[in-house]
């Protein structure tokens, strides 16, 4: 059989994280290699080509496409002011001239005998991207971007919205298992990124928009408050560009679901530093995962991770139920029998058996668990 | 192939957008068949980023199970030689997000339709369409174009000797957007021109230097008559040079397989196809999987695919729930469960893609949700698969009446002969009357129906098989992959639960014999084998159509399957009743006639 494996989320404590910074099409990068920056240093800018207006000159004047040439008082590449003449007739005896002003600033790109139109592209709008987490500058990407390395711990979870935002990681709660409500959140928690524990209730998320706290990472979100949250019931699991203040990060899934110590317990140990976190995510071919980086200053590096975990399940593997009728359960596995078994859906799936922590034993898909990565 | 030019082993492999299937067929006594199948995970993505590893392991898995040598390292092994080697390998793909195009015509309902329907039928995802009257002003279509990066554009527009401005105005919005491959920044955007002849030359000028232009023969040279296939060839042949070439490992994939990579939907498509024209029948059949569902159907010779790109059973379930609405799928569950608890677990299985039903209640949730999903691909498949629009017809005084029109869906569920399903949660449901449950109340098929399911989803590699050695791709598509399930008997109609509907009559193989009265409201199941036939008297009620025209009774000849032979009384249009304790009574009835799950 081929190798199965159930890979986990990352939870690094301490690893190297490395970011690559692109500019959507080429430009200019603006740091040097060895070079440290903060998150919110430039590293790369560029001039997005200007929208395109289309005017057609030849029927606003009545005349024939082949015509536009005689009347024409600009020609392609030429600069054009927003109300200026593209093009005029002759009018009679110099008299009853009809003209055809430009509707935008910009430059005169293409002319048609064909259509009758006049193309005008309208001048480029500059883009900054920045460093998105405090690091050094690894490597140039000429005139695309850069690569930004730093060393510190590294959640990954697994689904988010919102995009970037930094702040000083704040903990909310006492313990993973407690939700984060409205009762919890205060003025202080204003550019924090707020960790709460098993949930987030409304109430809780709408007064962390309200004191403009930066993000929330929590266990679980209902997804009728997600529903709420975005105007719209989600459909495909691509986020990241919704225009949110507050970024939100769920570790677990949807409802309430006690966040995994390990999580809970690194972020604890990581309160009142600063961190960078992405709520976008992505859940097709090119699998993204939102993210929380904690740079750490200097200090070798005790753990180097690679992109991935292909590690297998073994007896002993410490793992989390990820559906029902276990869902959120944490165990360990007791037996990994090679035989395909009837489920109660009478499913013939490839098992394994847990001891969950309280001592209960079951018989799981391996597909309905995930690796907790110790 | 061998050194006699016999082909006796052959492997394919389908890689898809997470797993990569391998199958191994080989002649025995004379006939081709399915030997075993094996899977791996695709490898498009990092840590790998090589499509040749994922197939690798999926051959290997075939190895194991059959004890086939066919891999010497990382070569396939040519010609066969006994249980050593293939004569055949070939490959289909729909990994790294398939093939993904933007159409362009004149008009929406015409050209740019007749664009967007070869495009499918090549196995494309069609991202947009683009029309010189859809209602977006020009900087908004070039935006599109901008933001969406397509592999491909197809361009076409104008009947030949038609318009030539419409289709110049669109060549220029294509050159404004200077638009970008999808996949490898250093080489040009395909652009297929398909349109006007005579606009030829003023489209290579404005595109030539900015777009890797090719022209093929209008796609609709006249109104009354569309000419897909010369576009289609010419898709299937970029995909291959500027699509699968940029993406990781397929340079080398491609320099392993015995004929052209296919995208997979293109191979489903023409295996349906020739299902349809072997066999001269009308045939629908669906594909449901993680992230799309995809339609096919051949109607009055016609050939149609569509593509609900956000409809599936993993990526796209929460889609589902959103396009259906709660209500909707909650209809087809025959228990109670609060809105909360149904919405956080859809959302669950949308961002843990992978995992599997493991209670009961749970994979019965996962069935509701898969009929809302087929019922929602196939209105998506009537609206698309219409007679050719803008074409003048003579009429007589009754046609001008019925109000019939150019335009008008092909679909004609009366006439359907065969339903297809294939897909996870059809092929792999655990009991097949589950499948053939699904299929019934997703699409509601009418009159007489032959049900099957694709055992193991390996439509894709028949379909590219069929295209260099149909002999083995027919036999082994008619032994091993299609599993018969039965056949529907579905009278139109609606009345009361308990009222008559239609009489049945027939003596089964075993010697019983059936003369039921059937009312309204019912399912009925009777036993009847898959290589078995049986004659059946039907007499529908006054006011219902079995297939002969309202009251009238006909006889014929049904086949069996694993399920068996189905009756399905509940009326067409299907309700179903609005009172939660009696909608649950007969989802349980109707499921206890079928024995589709195990008794709790």
């Amino acid at each position: 059989m081929a190798h199965a494996y159930t890979p986990g989320l990352r939870v690094s404590e301490k690893t190297v994280i490395r970011k690559e910074r692109r500019l959507p099409i080429k430009g200019e990068v603006v740091v040097a290699k060895g070079d440290r920056v903060t998150s919110d240093s430039v590293v790369a800018r560029t001039h997005l080509p200007g929208n395109v207006q289309l005017v057609n000159v030849a029927s606003k004047l009545g005349l024939p496409p082949e015509d536009l040439p005689s009347v024409m008082q600009k020609k392609d590449g030429d600069p054009i002011e927003k109300g200026e003449a593209l093009a005029i007739t002759q009018g009679f005896f110099g008299f009853f001239k009809s003209k055809v002003p430009s509707p935008c600033e910009g430059t005169v790109e293409s002319i048609s005998t064909v259509t009758g139109q006049v193309i005008l592209r309208e001048p480029p709008s500059p883009i900054e991207i920045d460093a998105y987490i405090d690091g050094e500058i690894v490597e140039i990407l000429p005139e695309e971007g850069v690569v930004v390395e730093a060393t510190g711990s590294f959640i990954q979870g697994i689904f988010g919205v919102g995009g970037e935002k930094t702040g000083e990681i704040a903990v909310a709660v006492d313990g993973p298992g407690q939700p984060l409500d409205e009762s919890l959140i205060t003025e202080a928690h204003k550019g924090k990124i707020i960790v709460g524990g098993s949930h987030v209730t409304w109430g809780g998320l709408q007064k962390a928009m309200e004191v403009g706290a930066a993000g929330i990472v929590v266990g679980g979100f209902d997804d009728p408050d997600l529903k709420r949250l975005l105007g719209k019931d989600l459909g495909v699991a691509i986020t990241g560009h919704e225009d949110l203040a507050t970024a939100l990060i769920l570790t677990e899934g949807f409802g309430e679901m006690a966040m995994a110590h390990g999580t809970f317990d690194l972020l604890k140990s990581r309160e009142g530093r600063k961190a960078s976190i992405n709520g976008a995510t992505q859940i097709r071919a090119g699998v993204i995962r939102p993210e929380i980086v904690i740079p750490l200053e200097g200090g070798a590096v005790d753990v180097h991770e690679g992109e991935g975990s292909t590690t297998g399940l073994e007896i002993g593997s410490l793992i989390r139920a990820i559906r029902e009728p276990h869902f959120g359960s944490l165990g360990k596995v007791t037996d990994l029998p090679n035989e395909l078994q009837k489920m109660e859906s009478e499913s013939m799936v490839r098992v394994l058996m847990v001891e969950f922590e309280d001592g209960e034993q079951a018989l799981l898909p391996r597909a309905n668990v995930e690796m907790i990565e110790e | 192939m061998s050194e006699n030019g016999k082909i006796n082993a052959i492997v394919a492999t389908d890689c898809g957008s997470t797993t990569t299937k391998a199958i191994l067929i080989k002649l025995v006594d004379g006939e081709y068949r399915l030997i075993v199948r094996g899977e791996a995970p695709t490898t498009v993505e990092a840590p790998f980023e090589d499509v040749t590893r994922g197939v690798l392991n999926a051959i290997r898995e075939v190895e194991e199970l059959s004890g086939h040598e066919i891999l010497d390292g990382e070569e396939v092994i040519h010609p066969n030689d006994g249980m050593r080697g293939v004569d055949l390998y070939l490959s289909t793909s729909s990994a790294g997000g398939g093939l993904q195009m933007m159409v362009a015509g004149v008009v929406k309902s015409m050209t740019a339709e007749s664009a967007e329907r070869a495009a499918l039928g090549a196995g494309s995802i069609v991202m947009d369409v683009l029309a010189s009257n859809d209602g977006r002003l020009p900087h908004e279509q070039i935006e599109r174009i901008r933001h969406l990066r397509p592999d491909m554009i197809l361009l076409s527009g104008g009947i030949d000797g038609g318009t030539i401005t419409h289709v110049v105005e669109l060549g220029q919005i294509i050159s404004a957007a200077d638009p970008k491959a999808r996949l490898g920044a250093g080489y040009n955007l395909p652009v297929i021109y398909a349109g006007n002849k005579d606009a030829r030359e003023e489209v290579v000028k404005l595109l030539e230097n900015k777009t890797s232009l090719y022209q093929v023969d209008n796609l609709r040279p006249v109104l009354e008559r569309e000419n897909l296939g010369p576009a289609r060839d010419k898709i299937h042949d970029l995909f291959m040079e500027h699509v699968m070439a940029q993406a990781p490992g397929y340079s080398k994939l491609m320099g392993w397989t015995d004929a052209p990579i296919m995208p997979t939907p293109g191979a489903v498509g023409s295996m349906i196809e020739a299902i349809a024209n072997r066999h001269d029948i009308e045939v629908l059949g669906v594909d449901i999987g993680g992230a799309t569902t995809d339609v096919f159907s051949v109607f009055q010779k016609t050939f149609n695919r569509t593509v609900s790109a956000n409809l599936g059973m993993s990526y796209s379930i929460s889609n589902v729930l959103a396009e259906a609405g709660i209500d909707n799928v909650m209809r087809w569950v025959p228990f109670k469960l609060p809105e909360l608890a149904v919405r956080n677990r859809i959302k669950n299985k949308m961002i843990r893609p992978t995992t599997v039903p493991q209670a009961l209640d749970d994979l019965k949730m996962e069935q509701a949700i898969a009929r809302e999903a087929l019922r929602l691909a196939f209105e998506q498949h009537k609206n698309f698969a219409v007679s050719l629009k803008g074409v003048q017809q003579e009429r007589t005084i009754s046609e001008a009446f019925s109000q019939s029109a150019s335009g008008e869906t092909l679909v004609n569920m009366m006439d359907l002969d065969l339903l297809v399903g294939s897909g996870g949660v059809l092929s792999h449901a655990p009991r097949r009357q589950q499948a053939a449950m699904m299929l019934i109340d997703g699409f509601l098929p009418e009159g007489i129906t032959r049900l099957a399911v694709d055992s193991i989803f390996m439509m894709p590699q028949l379909g590219v098989l069929a295209e260099v050695h149909e002999r083995s791709a027919t036999e082994v598509f008619e032994k091993d992959c299609l599993i018969h399930l039965g056949t529907l008997v579905a009278p139109v109609g609606t009345g009361q639960e308990g009222k008559p509907c239609i009489k049945f009559e027939t003596t089964l193989p075993d010697g019983t014999v059936v003369n039921e009265d059937i009312p309204f409201g019912e399912m009925k199941v009777y036993p009847l084998g898959i290589d078995e036939t049986v004659s059946v008297k039907v007499t529908p009620a006054r006011g219902f159509d079995a297939g002969a025209g309202p009251g009238k009774p006909f006889e014929s000849t049904l086949s069996g399957g694993v399920v068996g032979l189905i009756v399905d009384t509940r009326g067409r249009p299907f309700n179903l009743p609005t009172d939660e304790s009696e909608r649950v009574r007969r989802l349980d009835k109707w499921a206890a006639a079928f024995d589709a799950y195990p008794s709790a």
